[in-house]
């Protein structure tokens, strides 16, 4: 019966999505405030019922109700608590459900902060994302419902795929999923500004928190996906260039473009048909990334099960989105540019480099993931494009570009007197030069040109970002601080500084050994030494499991013991290896047991890798930048009577 | 800057950019993009030399040896048509096991034996790598015809 | 005003080639016996390993042969629909235990129920590599004279037998 209410639910969704779509751009074009006015009501509804949807699939996990194909498929009596209810999201029909639900989720929040914008936009934004409900519960219904019956119901289920029980996982897709469709709310205002063929800078200052919001978000779950990767899958890498990791990635370069091109419409209001062309893409690529990865048309260590059906519906859906907003845009935008100038020296043609660097960035990306396919079907034999070909053709835009960050935060717009801006700029450049090289030679003993490079722009990325909140908090009492949108920027390209050493110091200093080992012996690795003291076995929830206890020793001295895992799922069968990592700020040291060799010795693969865990934290503090930067007082403010507050603004980016 | 001049700058950025780019990538795309060959083709002889490739099959049961607590090892790989003889030094991906599907980076040595540097399986029991099921879809349908017809089965050169 | 199209030219570009890729799409893989006669075989029976079950048994009906192994969480996933079909007592279901353990197989058919006229036990998997089997569970459609009609890969379902099967059988018994 759930199961049936949660089918029924996701039907009344689907109406009111209608409504919501057709009622209010309607009224928009006719000037009809009744019509207008079904927006909100009609999100709310929407939502309401997709939650009630997804609820009674949380239910049918939680019950262990086996009738459910789905659940039958992905879940198991003695699995955890937890991961029955992340194995809603675990495959391709919950996931689904659950894109819609953070869909639903966004148009309420758009429905409901955004009172001081004018009926007419709001209403047109709404509708916009309603068409896109429409389309993604179609979707659903159509090609992958979730609520399937299975007749007779199994006793147990086949459980969960091992690989996903795992708390980071279990995390990582909502967040990956609110920054995907978050994307879909600038793409709703890009869309509303081309239908009315209104679009100045107020548009732009509301539309930025929306994408700065979807941005921190997808940061942060692509994040966890590569740390889930990395102790998960078992052997050490935080990026592979999968497929699908490529499909996360590029929304992010688009969004972080579109960023920045926010940044410029709403200070200036010049690249506005840049802006909305971003906008388009960035929600474009999110849209492509779901093709590609549940389409089966990549090869994919992550692919959802694929479905030749499923992967036709999401190109015709994707089809019609992206066609149906390029030809709105060739049609509207020609007329919406602005004609304001600005200095070769300004901060407007260094945003502008950095646009012009992230889309190069995003090309290269996305031609290295369709490059095996491109081939084949130019037949010209089935292919891969290995990591180090994207390590190299990715930096080429890249190291230009963080560059180009440090200058760019410290010029101004319009024009920028070059004295002043060496005067600023001297001692963050003289600073990176020196513990650029000094960093390395120090802590790691050895430099190389790449080395020194990877380091000076992560120290000069680090110290232009500190120059700000440094003069702002040294400065006299009673003067104007910065503002949370300059602070926010500053944290954000802080973030990018620590990730930028985290990875060069973790791929230019890291070392790996596979080695054979027997219980008493121990193995050298970069100064540390790891002794394997016992094996013993474990018995999990739901699988058991061999365990090392392996000691590591720094010149002598314990350090910590870690346990790594063979684990076998007792419903799948399937082995896992589950790393024992110790970890600290500046080191990650990873022990991953392998097979029995036989006669007591087993292979084992042991890791060294310095300041991994800034990659992640850098992550997270790229994302706290964007949150400071949204808690700026601009948003909060109501319009009206507000009108001086631009040129408080004027300060941000 | 007058508009249209930012539009030049702009432009003239972009095509600049996408050109280096471009040239730069397309130098390392030569380099690391890799071939995926049938072993049937191995066995003829048809394989780029001097660099890797990639290869896929199913491991032939009964095939996989190791010396005694060593990490050095060695199977066979079959497209149902030749088979192949694979070494291997490392830690092997958890799924890799006798008659399941794996897909072998590397390169040929000397002795007629495929030098593995990397062993991928995937970490699904259902999944097997598409150009691997075509590679034995292909030879498997010349097995039956052959079985119906009597002609041979793995060529040498 | 050319350059507000590029986008439009660019993205209309991609979508025509990622349509040509789906139709490409490796993960399709249509049998090449369909129309021809299954692959011989002859296996020892799961039940009894002194009988063996071959394509004799297949002879003068029409019949499915269904490829399934206890490790395969889509053979449990279809289970049920097909104790269904086996119920409804329609068409006689035959099978190949692939790549399986004797004991583990029989237990499995044990709990969850038997829906096969015959097992035939493929240990080494021989014989699922002439049938061309990817990956189980997979189900042929074989028609009186022991041709295959249509090959269906992965878990059957009430509306893919609807889809799929129905019609095709009707149209093999007029």
């Amino acid at each position: 019966m759930i199961p049936e209410l949660g089918h029924f639910a996701l039907i009344l969704a689907l109406s009111l999505a209608l409504c919501q779509a057709l009622l209010p751009l309607i009224g928009a074009q006719r000037n009809d405030a009744t019509m207008m006015s079904v927006a909100r009501s009609a999100a709310t509804g929407q939502f309401v019922f997709v939650a009630i949807s997804f609820g009674c699939l949380t239910w049918a996990f939680l019950q262990d109700d086996f009738s459910v194909l789905y659940v039958a498929s992905h879940s198991q009596l003695s699995l955890p608590t937890p991961y029955k209810v992340s194995a809603v999201w675990s495959a391709h029909e919950g996931s689904l459900l659950m894109w819609i639900l953070i869909l639903a989720g966004w148009t309420l929040a758009v429905a409901r902060f955004s009172g001081d914008m004018p009926q007419k936009l709001v209403s047109r934004v709404i509708g916009v994302l309603g068409l896109l409900s429409v389309g993604f519960l179609l979707f659903a219904l159509l090609t992958s419902n979730p609520f399937e019956r299975l007749v007779p119901a199994a006793l147990d289920g086949a459980d969960l795929n091992p690989l996903l029980q795992d708390p980071g996982l279990a995390i990582h897709p909502p967040l990956l999923y609110i920054g995907y469709v978050g994307f879909s709310v600038a793409f709703a205002f890009a869309i509303a500004a081309m239908i009315s063929g209104e679009l100045d800078q107020q548009w732009a200052k509301w539309t930025r928190p929306w994408t700065t919001v979807a941005w921190l978000f997808l940061t942060m779950g692509i994040a966890l996906g590569s740390w889930w990767a990395y102790y998960e899958l078992g052997w050490g890498g935080w990026w592979f260039w999968d497929p699908v990791e490529n499909a996360s990635f590029m929304p992010w370069l688009i969004g972080t473009a579109l960023i920045h091109s926010l940044a410029v419409t709403e200070r200036r209001g010049l690249f506005k048909s840049w802006t909305l062309l971003l906008a388009i893409t960035a929600f474009s690529l999110s849209l492509l990334g779901t093709f590609l990865v549940r389409s089966g048309i990549i090869v994919s260590v992550h692919a959802f099960a694929s479905d030749p059906t499923r992967g036709f519906f999401i190109l015709a859906f994707l089809g019609v989105v992206i066609v149906g907003a390029l030809a709105l845009y060739a049609w509207r935008a020609p007329s919406m540019d602005s004609s304001a100038g600005f200095a070769l020296l300004s901060r407007e043609t260094f945003l502008l480099l950095n646009n012009v660097l992230l889309v190069v960035a995003t090309t290269v990306v996305l031609l290295g993931t369709l490059a095996p396919l491109i081939v084949e079907m130019l037949n010209g034999g089935k292919i891969s494009v290995g990591a180090p070909w994207f390590e190299v053709a990715f930096l080429i835009p890249m190291l230009p570009l963080i560059f180009l960050l440090g200058l760019g935060m410290h010029t101004a717009w319009r024009k920028q007197a070059s004295d002043s801006w060496i005067r600023v700029l001297r001692i963050p450049a003289i600073i990176a030069v020196v513990l650029g090289i000094v960093i390395p030679l120090l802590f790691y003993g050895r430099v190389s040109v790449m080395i020194a490079v990877g380091c000076i722009l992560a120290v000069w990325m680090v110290s232009t970002a500190l120059v700000l909140p440094l003069r702002s908090w040294r400065r006299e009492k009673g003067t104007a601080g910065i503002t949370r949108s300059t602070l926010g920027m500053s944290v954000a390209h802080l973030g990018m500084g620590l990730f930028v050493l985290g990875a060069t110091v973790v791929s230019s200093f890291g070392m790996e050994a596979d080695r054979s080992i027997r219980i008493g012996e121990s193995l050298e690795l970069a100064g540390f030494e790891f002794e394997l003291r016992e094996l013993r076995q474990v018995q999990g929830p739901n699988y058991s499991a061999i365990e090392g206890v392996v000691e590591v020793r720094d010149g002598g001295e314990f350090i910590g013991t870690v346990r790594p895992q063979k684990r076998q799922y007792l419903v799948q069968k399937n082995w896992m290896t589950e790393a024992g990592i110790h970890s600290s700020l500046n080191k990650d040291l990873f022990v991953a047991l392998g097979d029995q060799l036989g006669d007591g010795v087993w292979s084992i693969r042991v890791q060294y890798k310095p300041m991994i865990s800034f990659i992640w934290i850098a992550a997270f503090v790229m994302a706290l930048g964007g949150v400071i930067a949204v808690s700026d007082r601009r948003y909060r403010v109501p319009v009206r009577g507000r009108q001086d507050a631009n040129d408080v603004v004027a300060e941000a980016v | 800057m007058k508009p249209r001049q930012q539009r030049m700058l702009a432009v003239g950025l972009a095509v600049l950019g996408v050109a280096i780019a471009a040239g730069l990538t397309l130098r390392a795309f030569e380099d690391n993009m890799m071939f995926f060959v049938d072993i049937s083709d191995v066995i003829a002889g048809e394989y780029p030399e001097e660099r890797n490739f990639r290869i896929g099959g199913l491991v032939v049961d009964g095939s996989v040896m190791r010396q005694e607590g060593a990490l050095d090892m060695s199977f066979r790989i079959t497209d149902m048509r030749c088979e192949l003889g694979v070494e291997y030094t490392g830690v092997l991906p958890d799924l890799f096991r006798e008659g399941q599907g794996v897909v072998a980076h590397g390169a040929m040595g000397d002795n007629g034996i495929f030098v593995a540097d990397k062993i991928l399986a995937k970490h699904d029991e259902n999944y097997m790598a598409p150009e691997v099921a075509e590679s034995l879809a292909k030879h498997v349908d010349e097995k039956t015809q052959t079985l119906r017809e009597g002609t041979t089965e793995c060529e040498q050169p | 005003m050319l350059r507000y199209f590029m986008p439009l030219v660019v993205i209309i570009v991609l979508l025509v080639f990622f349509y040509k890729g789906l139709g490409n799409d490796p993960g399709v893989l249509p049998s090449q016996y369909i129309g021809k006669p299954a692959p011989v075989f002859e296996l020892p029976s799961l039940k009894d390993a002194s009988r063996t079950v071959s394509n004799a048994d297949l002879k003068g009906q029409v019949s499915l042969v269904n490829i399934w192994a206890t490790w395969c969480t889509g053979c449990r996933a279809e289970h049920g629909f097909l104790m269904q079909l086996a119920e409804q007592g329609d068409i006689p279901i035959y099978a190949i235990n692939w790549r399986d353990r004797r004991d583990s197989a029989l237990s499995f058919l044990s709990q969850l129920g038997d829906p096969y006229v015959a097992s035939g036990f493929d240990e080494d998997g021989r014989v699922g590599i002439d049938w061309g089997v990817y990956g189980a569970p997979e189900t042929f459609l074989i028609d009186p004279d022991g041709q295959v009609v249509y090959r269906f890969t992965g878990p059957l379902s009430d509306a893919a037998w609807q889809r799929e099967f129905v019609p095709r059988i009707e149209e093999l018994r007029q």
